[in-house]
Protein backbone atom coordinates (compact mmCIF):
# COMPACT_ATOMS: atom_id res chain seq x y z
CA UNK A 1 0.00 0.00 0.00
CA UNK A 2 1.52 3.28 -0.66
CA UNK A 3 0.39 5.94 1.92
CA UNK A 4 0.75 10.16 1.83
CA UNK A 5 0.16 11.42 5.26
CA UNK A 6 -0.50 14.80 5.99
CA UNK A 7 1.71 16.00 2.91
CA UNK A 8 2.65 19.46 2.36
CA UNK A 9 4.85 21.18 -0.61
CA UNK A 10 5.78 24.54 -1.05
CA UNK A 11 7.61 26.52 -3.18
CA UNK A 12 8.90 29.82 -1.75
CA UNK A 13 5.83 30.42 0.14
CA UNK A 14 3.38 29.14 -1.98
CA UNK A 15 1.69 25.64 -0.70
CA UNK A 16 0.98 23.16 -3.85
CA UNK A 17 -0.33 20.60 -1.66
CA UNK A 18 -1.90 21.31 1.65
CA UNK A 19 -1.97 18.41 4.01
CA UNK A 20 -3.21 15.75 1.62
CA UNK A 21 -3.61 12.23 3.05
CA UNK A 22 -4.35 9.19 0.64
CA UNK A 23 -4.14 5.50 0.28
CA UNK A 24 -3.61 3.24 -1.90
CA UNK A 25 -4.10 -0.26 -2.27
CA UNK A 26 -1.51 -2.29 -4.10
CA UNK A 27 -3.41 -3.49 -7.26
CA UNK A 28 -5.71 -0.69 -7.36
CA UNK A 29 -6.08 2.08 -10.12
CA UNK A 30 -5.98 5.75 -9.19
CA UNK A 31 -7.56 8.28 -11.01
CA UNK A 32 -5.89 11.70 -9.98
CA UNK A 33 -8.33 13.97 -10.87
CA UNK A 34 -8.30 18.13 -11.10
CA UNK A 35 -7.13 21.35 -12.86
CA UNK A 36 -4.32 22.75 -13.94
CA UNK A 37 -2.37 23.91 -10.96
CA UNK A 38 -3.97 21.55 -8.59
CA UNK A 39 -0.96 20.18 -7.39
CA UNK A 40 -1.51 16.36 -9.54
CA UNK A 41 2.04 16.45 -10.64
CA UNK A 42 3.92 17.76 -7.64
CA UNK A 43 2.07 14.86 -5.90
CA UNK A 44 3.13 12.00 -8.87
CA UNK A 45 6.57 13.76 -8.47
CA UNK A 46 7.07 13.18 -4.78
CA UNK A 47 5.23 9.90 -5.25
CA UNK A 48 7.94 8.78 -7.62
CA UNK A 49 10.42 9.91 -5.02
CA UNK A 50 11.72 13.05 -7.48
CA UNK A 51 11.34 15.77 -4.67
CA UNK A 52 10.93 14.83 -0.73
CA UNK A 53 7.60 16.46 0.91
CA UNK A 54 8.06 19.68 3.03
CA UNK A 55 6.04 17.94 5.82
CA UNK A 56 4.58 14.78 6.28
CA UNK A 57 5.35 11.58 4.87
CA UNK A 58 5.16 8.96 1.64
CA UNK A 59 5.59 5.85 2.19
CA UNK A 60 4.97 2.61 0.21
CA UNK A 61 4.29 -0.73 2.13
CA UNK A 62 5.72 1.16 5.05
CA UNK A 63 9.26 2.01 3.50
CA UNK A 64 10.29 5.28 2.15
CA UNK A 65 9.97 5.73 -1.35
CA UNK A 66 13.79 7.03 -1.55
CA UNK A 67 14.93 3.10 -0.81
CA UNK A 68 16.15 1.82 -3.81
CA UNK A 69 14.24 -1.43 -3.30
CA UNK A 70 11.07 1.13 -3.41
CA UNK A 71 12.24 2.61 -6.53
CA UNK A 72 12.70 -0.37 -8.30
CA UNK A 73 9.52 -0.91 -8.07
CA UNK A 74 8.04 2.36 -9.33
CA UNK A 75 7.99 3.07 -13.51
CA UNK A 76 6.96 6.55 -14.18
CA UNK A 77 6.09 7.87 -17.59
CA UNK A 78 6.17 11.74 -16.45
CA UNK A 79 5.53 15.10 -18.57
CA UNK A 80 8.91 14.01 -20.88
CA UNK A 81 10.01 11.20 -22.76
CA UNK A 82 12.83 10.78 -20.44
CA UNK A 83 15.56 8.99 -22.94
CA UNK A 84 18.10 10.19 -24.71
CA UNK A 85 18.72 11.73 -28.04
CA UNK A 86 22.41 10.74 -29.06
CA UNK A 87 22.11 6.94 -27.84
CA UNK A 88 20.04 4.51 -29.76
CA UNK A 89 17.03 2.88 -29.10
CA UNK A 90 19.02 -0.29 -27.63
CA UNK A 91 21.55 1.53 -25.51
CA UNK A 92 18.77 3.57 -24.25
CA UNK A 93 17.30 0.31 -22.90
CA UNK A 94 20.60 -0.74 -21.91
CA UNK A 95 21.83 2.04 -20.05
CA UNK A 96 18.82 2.00 -17.61
CA UNK A 97 18.54 -1.57 -17.52
CA UNK A 98 22.07 -1.30 -15.67
CA UNK A 99 20.48 1.20 -12.98
CA UNK A 100 17.81 -1.13 -12.59
CA UNK A 101 20.45 -4.02 -12.03
CA UNK A 102 18.93 -6.23 -15.01
CA UNK A 103 21.69 -8.19 -16.07
CA UNK A 104 21.53 -9.65 -19.68
CA UNK A 105 18.94 -7.33 -20.63
CA UNK A 106 19.58 -7.83 -24.33
CA UNK A 107 16.35 -10.45 -24.76
CA UNK A 108 14.62 -8.30 -22.67
CA UNK A 109 15.23 -5.16 -24.66
CA UNK A 110 14.46 -6.69 -27.88
CA UNK A 111 10.97 -7.99 -26.45
CA UNK A 112 10.40 -4.44 -25.52
CA UNK A 113 11.29 -2.70 -29.03
CA UNK A 114 9.44 -5.49 -31.14
CA UNK A 115 6.35 -4.66 -28.73
CA UNK A 116 6.79 -1.27 -29.37
CA UNK A 117 7.77 -1.31 -33.24
CA UNK A 118 10.89 -0.11 -32.64
CA UNK A 119 12.86 -3.17 -33.46
CA UNK A 120 13.83 -2.35 -36.65
CA UNK A 121 15.31 0.57 -35.36
CA UNK A 122 17.44 -1.15 -32.79
CA UNK A 123 20.66 0.51 -33.21
CA UNK A 124 19.12 4.07 -34.99
CA UNK A 125 19.85 7.40 -32.65
CA UNK A 126 16.64 8.29 -30.70
CA UNK A 127 17.29 12.08 -32.29
CA UNK A 128 16.66 10.75 -35.59
CA UNK A 129 13.13 9.08 -34.92
CA UNK A 130 10.03 10.82 -35.22
CA UNK A 131 7.89 12.08 -32.70
CA UNK A 132 5.75 8.93 -32.45
CA UNK A 133 8.82 6.55 -32.37
CA UNK A 134 10.00 8.62 -29.46
CA UNK A 135 7.40 8.63 -27.49
CA UNK A 136 7.06 4.60 -27.54
CA UNK A 137 10.73 4.16 -27.16
CA UNK A 138 9.71 6.48 -23.97
CA UNK A 139 6.17 4.31 -22.88
CA UNK A 140 9.01 0.98 -23.52
CA UNK A 141 11.56 3.04 -20.92
CA UNK A 142 8.63 2.78 -18.21
CA UNK A 143 7.76 -0.64 -18.99
CA UNK A 144 10.93 -2.32 -19.35
CA UNK A 145 11.67 -3.36 -15.81
CA UNK A 146 8.35 -4.64 -15.36
CA UNK A 147 7.39 -2.36 -12.21
CA UNK A 148 4.48 -3.36 -9.81
CA UNK A 149 3.97 0.64 -9.51
CA UNK A 150 3.00 2.89 -12.60
CA UNK A 151 2.81 6.49 -11.76
CA UNK A 152 1.39 8.29 -15.24
CA UNK A 153 1.36 12.15 -15.80
CA UNK A 154 -1.13 12.76 -17.96
CA UNK A 155 0.33 9.73 -20.55
CA UNK A 156 -1.62 10.26 -23.62
CA UNK A 157 -1.19 14.43 -23.76
CA UNK A 158 0.52 14.32 -27.12
CA UNK A 159 1.04 11.07 -27.74
CA UNK A 160 -0.01 10.11 -31.72
CA UNK A 161 -2.58 7.48 -32.07
CA UNK A 162 -0.55 4.48 -32.55
CA UNK A 163 1.87 5.55 -28.94
CA UNK A 164 -1.63 5.86 -27.18
CA UNK A 165 -3.46 3.18 -29.02
CA UNK A 166 0.23 0.77 -26.79
CA UNK A 167 -0.34 2.51 -24.25
CA UNK A 168 -3.17 2.18 -23.69
CA UNK A 169 -3.06 -1.34 -24.01
CA UNK A 170 -0.24 -1.71 -21.64
CA UNK A 171 -2.00 -0.11 -18.80
CA UNK A 172 -4.92 -2.14 -19.55
CA UNK A 173 -2.46 -5.23 -19.32
CA UNK A 174 -0.91 -4.20 -16.18
CA UNK A 175 -4.72 -3.19 -14.58
CA UNK A 176 -5.29 -6.47 -14.94
CA UNK A 177 -2.37 -8.28 -14.05
CA UNK A 178 -2.99 -6.32 -10.35
CA UNK A 179 -0.42 -3.56 -10.69
CA UNK A 180 -1.11 -0.60 -9.07
CA UNK A 181 -1.57 2.59 -11.40
CA UNK A 182 -1.65 6.08 -10.65
CA UNK A 183 -3.22 8.26 -13.28
CA UNK A 184 -3.29 11.86 -13.48
CA UNK A 185 -5.72 12.80 -16.84
CA UNK A 186 -7.48 15.08 -17.72
CA UNK A 187 -9.23 12.80 -19.68
CA UNK A 188 -12.06 12.12 -17.43
CA UNK A 189 -14.28 9.39 -19.09
CA UNK A 190 -11.32 6.70 -20.32
CA UNK A 191 -10.04 7.03 -16.85
CA UNK A 192 -13.08 6.19 -14.89
CA UNK A 193 -13.66 3.37 -17.30
CA UNK A 194 -10.31 1.63 -15.92
CA UNK A 195 -9.82 3.45 -12.56
CA UNK A 196 -10.99 1.18 -9.01
CA UNK A 197 -10.69 4.60 -7.28
CA UNK A 198 -10.79 8.31 -8.08
CA UNK A 199 -9.22 11.35 -6.17
CA UNK A 200 -9.67 15.13 -7.09
CA UNK A 201 -7.27 17.99 -6.06
CA UNK A 202 -8.48 20.82 -5.63
CA UNK A 203 -5.59 24.07 -5.47
CA UNK A 204 -3.14 21.50 -3.70
CA UNK A 205 -6.02 20.41 -1.36
CA UNK A 206 -7.54 16.83 -1.50
CA UNK A 207 -11.16 17.70 -2.01
CA UNK A 208 -12.35 13.62 -2.82
CA UNK A 209 -11.30 10.67 -2.59
CA UNK A 210 -12.77 7.64 -3.16
CA UNK A 211 -13.87 4.13 -4.98
CA UNK A 212 -15.14 4.69 -8.36
CA UNK A 213 -18.63 4.08 -8.70
CA UNK A 214 -21.32 3.39 -11.94
CA UNK A 215 -22.95 6.61 -11.01
CA UNK A 216 -19.15 8.41 -11.30
CA UNK A 217 -18.87 6.43 -14.60
CA UNK A 218 -22.40 7.72 -15.99
CA UNK A 219 -21.90 11.53 -15.22
CA UNK A 220 -17.91 12.21 -14.87
CA UNK A 221 -17.86 15.77 -15.79
CA UNK A 222 -20.98 16.62 -12.91
CA UNK A 223 -19.01 14.89 -10.39
CA UNK A 224 -15.41 16.33 -11.84
CA UNK A 225 -16.95 19.88 -11.64
CA UNK A 226 -18.72 19.57 -8.09
CA UNK A 227 -15.01 18.53 -6.57
CA UNK A 228 -12.80 20.83 -8.36
CA UNK A 229 -14.56 23.95 -7.68
CA UNK A 230 -15.81 23.14 -3.72
CA UNK A 231 -11.84 24.09 -2.20
CA UNK A 232 -10.75 27.40 -1.67
CA UNK B 1 30.30 -2.62 -5.68
CA UNK B 2 27.05 -1.77 -6.66
CA UNK B 3 27.41 2.04 -6.10
CA UNK B 4 30.52 1.54 -8.31
CA UNK B 5 28.98 -0.25 -10.48
CA UNK B 6 25.81 2.49 -11.47
CA UNK B 7 28.61 4.95 -11.37
CA UNK B 8 30.58 3.40 -14.23
CA UNK B 9 27.56 3.08 -16.07
CA UNK B 10 26.23 6.77 -15.98
CA UNK B 11 30.15 7.85 -16.74
CA UNK B 12 30.08 5.49 -19.77
CA UNK B 13 26.52 6.96 -21.02
CA UNK B 14 27.81 10.39 -20.53
CA UNK B 15 31.36 9.60 -22.70
CA UNK B 16 29.13 7.93 -25.38
CA UNK B 17 27.10 10.46 -25.87
CA UNK B 18 30.31 13.02 -25.75
CA UNK B 19 31.47 10.65 -28.43
CA UNK B 20 28.65 10.92 -30.90
CA UNK B 21 27.74 14.76 -30.36
CA UNK B 22 31.09 16.30 -29.16
CA UNK B 23 29.49 19.37 -28.40
CA UNK B 24 31.36 19.94 -24.95
CA UNK B 25 34.81 18.83 -26.00
CA UNK B 26 35.07 20.73 -29.18
CA UNK B 27 33.78 24.04 -27.21
CA UNK B 28 35.92 23.90 -24.51
CA UNK B 29 39.26 22.41 -26.82
CA UNK B 30 38.56 25.35 -28.85
CA UNK B 31 38.01 27.94 -25.96
CA UNK B 32 41.39 26.83 -24.30
CA UNK B 33 43.39 27.35 -27.56
CA UNK B 34 41.75 31.32 -28.01
CA UNK B 35 43.10 31.12 -24.19
CA UNK B 36 46.30 30.20 -24.76
CA UNK B 37 46.68 32.06 -28.14
CA UNK B 38 45.86 35.24 -26.86
CA UNK B 39 48.19 34.39 -23.38
CA UNK B 40 50.58 34.13 -25.96
CA UNK B 41 50.40 37.52 -27.45
CA UNK B 42 50.47 39.49 -23.88
CA UNK B 43 53.43 37.87 -22.72
CA UNK B 44 56.60 37.28 -24.15
CA UNK B 45 56.77 33.68 -24.35
CA UNK B 46 60.20 33.34 -24.13
CA UNK B 47 61.24 35.33 -20.83
CA UNK B 48 61.75 33.99 -17.07
CA UNK B 49 58.97 35.61 -15.92
CA UNK B 50 56.60 33.70 -18.16
CA UNK B 51 58.29 30.56 -17.51
CA UNK B 52 57.53 31.09 -13.73
CA UNK B 53 53.75 31.99 -14.47
CA UNK B 54 53.04 29.12 -16.70
CA UNK B 55 51.60 26.86 -14.03
CA UNK B 56 48.95 29.53 -13.55
CA UNK B 57 48.55 30.55 -17.18
CA UNK B 58 48.07 26.98 -17.48
CA UNK B 59 45.46 26.18 -14.97
CA UNK B 60 43.86 29.34 -15.60
CA UNK B 61 43.04 28.14 -18.89
CA UNK B 62 41.78 24.81 -17.54
CA UNK B 63 39.42 26.06 -15.56
CA UNK B 64 38.18 28.80 -17.86
CA UNK B 65 37.39 25.29 -20.18
CA UNK B 66 36.76 23.38 -17.13
CA UNK B 67 33.40 25.38 -16.51
CA UNK B 68 31.83 24.91 -19.62
CA UNK B 69 32.29 20.84 -19.15
CA UNK B 70 30.47 21.29 -15.71
CA UNK B 71 27.83 23.44 -16.79
CA UNK B 72 26.97 20.92 -19.29
CA UNK B 73 27.12 18.17 -17.12
CA UNK B 74 23.84 18.09 -15.34
CA UNK B 75 22.51 20.63 -17.77
CA UNK B 76 22.48 18.01 -20.85
CA UNK B 77 20.32 15.68 -18.32
CA UNK B 78 17.32 17.74 -18.48
CA UNK B 79 16.89 17.74 -22.16
CA UNK B 80 13.47 15.71 -22.66
CA UNK B 81 13.53 15.30 -18.58
CA UNK B 82 16.00 12.60 -18.62
CA UNK B 83 17.21 13.77 -14.97
CA UNK B 84 13.43 12.62 -13.74
CA UNK B 85 14.60 9.21 -14.83
CA UNK B 86 17.87 9.37 -13.66
CA UNK B 87 16.62 10.03 -10.47
CA UNK B 88 13.73 7.94 -9.62
CA UNK B 89 15.78 4.97 -11.11
CA UNK B 90 17.19 3.13 -7.74
CA UNK B 91 20.22 4.79 -8.15
CA UNK B 92 21.63 6.84 -4.61
CA UNK B 93 22.55 10.05 -5.23
CA UNK B 94 26.39 9.08 -4.76
CA UNK B 95 26.29 6.86 -7.97
CA UNK B 96 24.71 10.12 -10.00
CA UNK B 97 27.59 12.02 -8.42
CA UNK B 98 30.79 9.98 -8.72
CA UNK B 99 29.38 9.03 -12.52
CA UNK B 100 29.36 11.98 -13.50
CA UNK B 101 32.23 13.81 -12.10
CA UNK B 102 34.37 11.04 -13.67
CA UNK B 103 33.29 11.56 -17.09
CA UNK B 104 34.03 15.40 -16.56
CA UNK B 105 37.30 14.09 -15.19
CA UNK B 106 37.97 12.48 -18.04
CA UNK B 107 36.77 14.88 -20.67
CA UNK B 108 38.94 17.55 -18.59
CA UNK B 109 41.51 15.27 -18.95
CA UNK B 110 41.98 14.52 -22.58
CA UNK B 111 41.03 18.45 -22.86
CA UNK B 112 44.74 18.76 -21.12
CA UNK B 113 46.35 16.22 -22.68
CA UNK B 114 45.32 17.72 -26.17
CA UNK B 115 46.33 21.09 -25.03
CA UNK B 116 49.21 20.36 -23.09
CA UNK B 117 51.78 20.49 -26.65
CA UNK B 118 50.23 23.77 -28.08
CA UNK B 119 51.12 24.90 -24.20
CA UNK B 120 54.70 23.31 -25.00
CA UNK B 121 55.46 25.57 -28.46
CA UNK B 122 53.71 28.89 -27.40
CA UNK B 123 55.57 28.76 -24.29
CA UNK B 124 58.45 27.06 -24.24
CA UNK B 125 58.60 24.86 -21.48
CA UNK B 126 59.89 21.19 -21.33
CA UNK B 127 57.70 18.65 -19.13
CA UNK B 128 58.62 15.58 -21.21
CA UNK B 129 60.96 13.82 -18.70
CA UNK B 130 58.80 15.12 -15.57
CA UNK B 131 55.75 13.60 -17.23
CA UNK B 132 55.80 10.87 -14.15
CA UNK B 133 54.59 13.71 -12.52
CA UNK B 134 53.27 15.96 -14.26
CA UNK B 135 50.08 13.12 -14.78
CA UNK B 136 49.30 12.51 -11.03
CA UNK B 137 49.20 16.45 -10.71
CA UNK B 138 46.77 16.62 -13.53
CA UNK B 139 44.68 14.11 -12.27
CA UNK B 140 44.40 15.17 -8.49
CA UNK B 141 43.81 18.69 -9.30
CA UNK B 142 41.38 17.90 -11.84
CA UNK B 143 39.29 15.85 -9.83
CA UNK B 144 39.77 18.63 -7.25
CA UNK B 145 38.14 20.75 -9.95
CA UNK B 146 35.65 18.49 -11.48
CA UNK B 147 34.18 17.05 -7.97
CA UNK B 148 33.05 20.62 -6.67
CA UNK B 149 32.34 21.73 -10.16
CA UNK B 150 29.63 18.25 -9.98
CA UNK B 151 27.62 19.45 -7.13
CA UNK B 152 27.08 23.21 -8.25
CA UNK B 153 26.59 21.62 -11.39
CA UNK B 154 23.64 19.78 -9.74
CA UNK B 155 23.01 22.63 -7.27
CA UNK B 156 22.49 25.02 -10.57
CA UNK B 157 20.72 22.72 -12.78
CA UNK B 158 17.45 24.64 -12.70
CA UNK B 159 18.59 28.21 -12.35
CA UNK B 160 18.32 30.28 -15.45
CA UNK B 161 21.27 31.94 -15.19
CA UNK B 162 23.69 28.62 -14.27
CA UNK B 163 26.57 29.74 -16.76
CA UNK B 164 27.22 32.85 -14.83
CA UNK B 165 26.19 31.08 -11.33
CA UNK B 166 28.51 28.34 -11.91
CA UNK B 167 31.82 30.06 -12.03
CA UNK B 168 30.86 32.36 -9.06
CA UNK B 169 30.46 29.30 -7.26
CA UNK B 170 33.15 27.55 -8.44
CA UNK B 171 36.04 28.87 -8.53
CA UNK B 172 36.44 30.29 -4.99
CA UNK B 173 35.89 27.13 -3.45
CA UNK B 174 38.62 25.48 -5.58
CA UNK B 175 40.96 28.27 -4.63
CA UNK B 176 43.13 25.59 -2.87
CA UNK B 177 43.01 23.09 -5.42
CA UNK B 178 44.36 25.45 -8.03
CA UNK B 179 46.87 26.98 -5.84
CA UNK B 180 48.32 23.68 -5.42
CA UNK B 181 47.70 22.32 -9.00
CA UNK B 182 49.79 25.62 -9.82
CA UNK B 183 52.04 24.96 -7.64
CA UNK B 184 53.35 22.27 -8.25
CA UNK B 185 53.02 22.41 -12.23
CA UNK B 186 54.86 25.67 -12.15
CA UNK B 187 57.82 23.35 -9.62
CA UNK B 188 57.54 21.45 -12.81
CA UNK B 189 57.89 23.49 -15.82
CA UNK B 190 60.94 25.58 -14.40
CA UNK B 191 62.85 22.38 -13.85
CA UNK B 192 62.97 22.69 -10.07
CA UNK B 193 63.28 19.36 -7.78
CA UNK B 194 59.77 18.29 -6.57
CA UNK B 195 60.63 17.11 -3.35
CA UNK B 196 60.46 20.34 -1.52
CA UNK B 197 56.59 20.47 -2.73
CA UNK B 198 55.71 17.07 -2.16
CA UNK B 199 53.35 18.72 0.93
CA UNK B 200 50.97 20.42 -1.82
CA UNK B 201 50.67 17.16 -3.67
CA UNK B 202 49.79 15.87 -0.20
CA UNK B 203 47.39 18.86 0.02
CA UNK B 204 45.77 17.93 -3.03
CA UNK B 205 45.32 14.33 -2.29
CA UNK B 206 43.48 15.72 1.28
CA UNK B 207 41.53 17.78 -0.33
CA UNK B 208 40.21 15.65 -3.11
CA UNK B 209 39.15 13.47 -0.46
CA UNK B 210 37.17 15.67 1.40
CA UNK B 211 35.16 17.33 -1.39
CA UNK B 212 34.60 13.90 -2.64
CA UNK B 213 33.06 12.75 0.29
CA UNK B 214 31.26 16.13 1.08
CA UNK B 215 29.75 15.94 -3.09
CA UNK B 216 28.54 11.65 -2.36
CA UNK B 217 27.39 12.78 1.30
CA UNK B 218 25.64 16.43 -0.22
CA UNK B 219 24.03 15.74 -3.59
CA UNK B 220 21.29 13.10 -2.54
CA UNK B 221 19.96 16.26 -0.90
CA UNK B 222 20.35 18.31 -3.87
CA UNK B 223 18.72 16.23 -6.47
CA UNK B 224 15.70 15.51 -4.05
CA UNK B 225 15.29 18.06 -1.97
Amino acid sequence: MIAARGVWKFFGDFAALREVSLEIAAGSTLALLGRNGAGKTTLLRMLAALSSPSRGTITAGGASLREPAQRRRIGLIGHGISIYDDLTAAENLEFFASLYGIKAPGERIDRWLETTELLRVRNGLARQFSRGMRQRLAIARAFFHDPDILLLDEPFTALDDRAAALLARLIRQAHDQGRTLIISTHQLREALQLATDVAVLDRGRLAFSGPNTEELKAAPEDFYRKYSETAG
Amino acid sequence: MELLRQALAIARKDLRIERRSKEVVNAAFSFALVVLLLFSFTFDPTGDQVREMSGGLLWLVYSFAGVLVLTRSFAQETQNDCLDALVAAPVSGAAIFLGKALANTVFLLFLELATLPVFTIFYNVRWEARMAWLLPILVLGTWGFTVIGTVFSALTVSVRLRELMLPLLVFPITVPALMASVQLTTTLFTGEPIAGDLVWLQFLAGFDLIFTLLGVTLVETILVG
